[in-house]
């Protein structure tokens, strides 16, 4: 059964007012379990507007969302639970730290849920080796911390409350190369780790490449097309006129194959163009 | 939602109201706010109410604005209402009576005739600030306290000040919003509980809200230092104020009506 989805799912902002804006378009999806998807999409295109609808913050102004099976917005006093079962962690996450410390910090989903001391204390820790948050750390405020220790210790804030959806908006950005690296990587040890599925709105297309099964493509607030990761880089010419990109070496392979060179045109990661190139190599050999 | 609040919100528009001077439109306003309490008899108030129509009609402000910026005044016009009529007891005609109470005619004229005082006094000014940016209000309040400024009234300082604080509520409120939900998505329940559990629901709200207020005023003064902002001596301004015929219609416009009113307190 799918855990996400939306049946013809519109949001209107601002309805009944002059400043009316259509942010989600008639979208209807569906998401299987134990997958990393990618969110992609031009600035403005709904992106953060359509993953608010997944954990019943945003009640849509006409369509269905279902978890699991469950409709939202049937019983309101369900949407609590509704969102620890889908964790949703905003763009610049750091913003909403609060506590003392770190420690009471990422204490508070799990104690929100009515869990217990013990049981928090252990998740805790475990949410904060996932994010590799140490114990010296956890007892420090976290307004002495970096940018970039402040976005985990708020990530582990969520994936404290062990939700079977982890949803990120764009967790990786205001971030330098190594830090995008490093919180990248966590997320998909997470998902490899405990099998839950992993949603990332992102910018960068390279690491959408990288990461992800799965892509969601929106365009102006409709849904271009949500498939399999090799096959929305396929539509290089599509991808472009959206005033999206591609990842770098998929277009290195595009010019070419335009040049006349025969090789695959699919290739969308450096490692594995290396693998090709390579392969080529020994097969001229 | 937060932002549903309307903060004497400006309606972007071309009407004519929209394109006065906006010295010119704070000072008719005041012209408009006394007329309302020289009007002494229910004619001269009808002169007013028409006064408030017309020139929502003229502002092409659409009417059901009128009514939400009369909602949250609603208790406090009944409650004056409730006020006048149970304790205004002299009066002709006794409509009720029952122990202490006692209902006359007097007294449901006053109460009427405030309700409809209110009324106009709040939907008039409302229209000051539906027609008018921000912007335009503080710089006008600026350029018509200025005189002030030869008793070291610190005048560029305080508009300054209160065009800050106006460009930002947009942006807080935004802000608010977006820090509400985070904490919802954790679980945060804000809508249960008793009283004191309610208010400690808003710590995880407010400490960053603070922590992001501090941080964009010192971004915030930091650019415009920048920008060489030294104070106001010597500033010019990018969008000048100037008067114009239109200005002087206007002013006509409210005069006649005001002459219209003081005319009806004589003859009655
Ligand atoms: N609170 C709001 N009120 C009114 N309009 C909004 C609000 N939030 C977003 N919008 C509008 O809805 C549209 C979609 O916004 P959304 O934030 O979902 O885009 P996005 O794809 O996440 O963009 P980005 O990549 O810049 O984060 C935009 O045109 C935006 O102007
Ligand atoms: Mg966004």
């Amino acid at each position: 059964m799918s855990v996400i989805k939306t049946e013809n799912l519109t949001y209107i902002y601002g309805a009944g007012t002059p400043f009316e804006k259509t942010a989600v378009d008639n979208i209807s999806l569906e998401i299987e379990p134990g997958q990393m998807i990618g969110v992609i999409g031009h600035t403005g295109s709904g992106k953060s507007t359509l993953i608010q609808h997944f954990n019943g913050l945003l009640k849509p102004t006409s369509g269905n969302v279902y978890i699991d099976g469950e409709r939202l917005w049937d019983d309101k006093a369900k949407l609590r639970d509704i969102r620890f079962k889908v964790g949703l962690v905003f763009q610049y996450p750091e913003y909403q730290l609060f506590e003392e410390t770190c420690y009471k910090d990422i204490a508070f989903g799990p104690k929100n849920m009515g869990l217990s001391d013990s049981e928090t204390d252990i998740r805790i820790h475990e949410a904060a080796q996932m994010v590799g948050i140490s114990e010296e750390i956890l007892q420090k405020s976290p307004f002495e911390l970096s940018g970039g220790q402040k976005r985990r210790v708020a990530i582990a804030g969520v994936m404290a409350m062990k939700p079977k959806v982890l949803i990120l908006d764009e967790p990786a950005s205001g971030l330098d190369p190594k830090g995008r690296e490093q919180i990248l990587t966590l997320l998909k040890d997470y998902h490899t780790n405990t099998g839950s599925t992993v949603m990332i709105v992102s910018h960068s297309m390279e690491d959408v490449a990288r990461y992800a099964d799965r892509i969601i493509v929106m365009n102006k607030a409709k849904l271009f097309c949500y498939e399999e990761t090799e096959k929305v880089f396929s539509k290089v010419d599509e991808l472009m006129s959206m005033g999206l990109s591609v990842p770098q070496i998929t277009k290195v392979f595009t010019a070419l194959k335009e040049k006349g060179i025969d090789i695959q045109k699919d290739v969308y990661t450096t490692p594995f163009a290396v693998k090709y190139f390579l392969s080529l190599l020994e097969g001229k050999r | 939602m937060i932002s549903d609040i309307t903060i004497g919100q400006y309606f972007p528009g071309r009407s004519v109201v929209h394109k006065l001077d906006p010295r010119v439109k704070i000072i008719l306003t005041a012209v408009f706010i006394v007329m309302l309490f020289t009007a002494g008899t229910f004619y001269g108030l009808g002169v007013g109410l028409l006064f408030t129509f017309v020139t929502f009609l003229l502002s092409r402000i659409p009417l059901k604005l009128m009514g939400k910026c009369l909602k949250p005044i609603l208790p406090i016009i009944i409650f004056t209402a409730i006020i006048n009529v149970v304790f205004i007891t002299s009066g002709d005609k006794v409509y009720f009576e029952w122990k202490f109470l006692k209902i006359t005619d007097e007294g449901v004229h006053t109460a009427i005739f405030m309700a409809v005082r209110i009324i106009c006094l709040i939907a008039g000014s409302s229209l000051l600030t539906y027609t008018t940016s921000p912007i335009a209000l503080t710089d006008a309040i600026e350029r018509l306290l200025s005189p002030l400024k030869k008793i070291k009234v610190p005048v560029h300082e305080l508009a300054m000040m209160m065009t800050i604080a106006l460009r930002f509520i947009p942006t807080l409120i935004e802000e608010t919003d977006k820090i509400i939900s985070a904490q919802k998505a954790r679980g945060a329940d804000m809508e249960t509980g008793s009283l004191i559990k309610r208010a400690k629901a808003l710590v995880p709200i407010l400490v960053p809200l603070f922590v992001s207020s501090f941080r964009r005023a010192e971004d915030l003064a930091l650019a415009m230092e920048c920008r060489c902002y030294h104070g106001g001596d010597g500033r010019t301004r990018l969008k000048q104020l100037h008067m114009s015929i239109r200005d002087l219609f206007a002013a006509v416009y409210v005069c006649v009506f005001f002459a219209g009113v003081i005319a009806l307190n004589i003859i009655f």
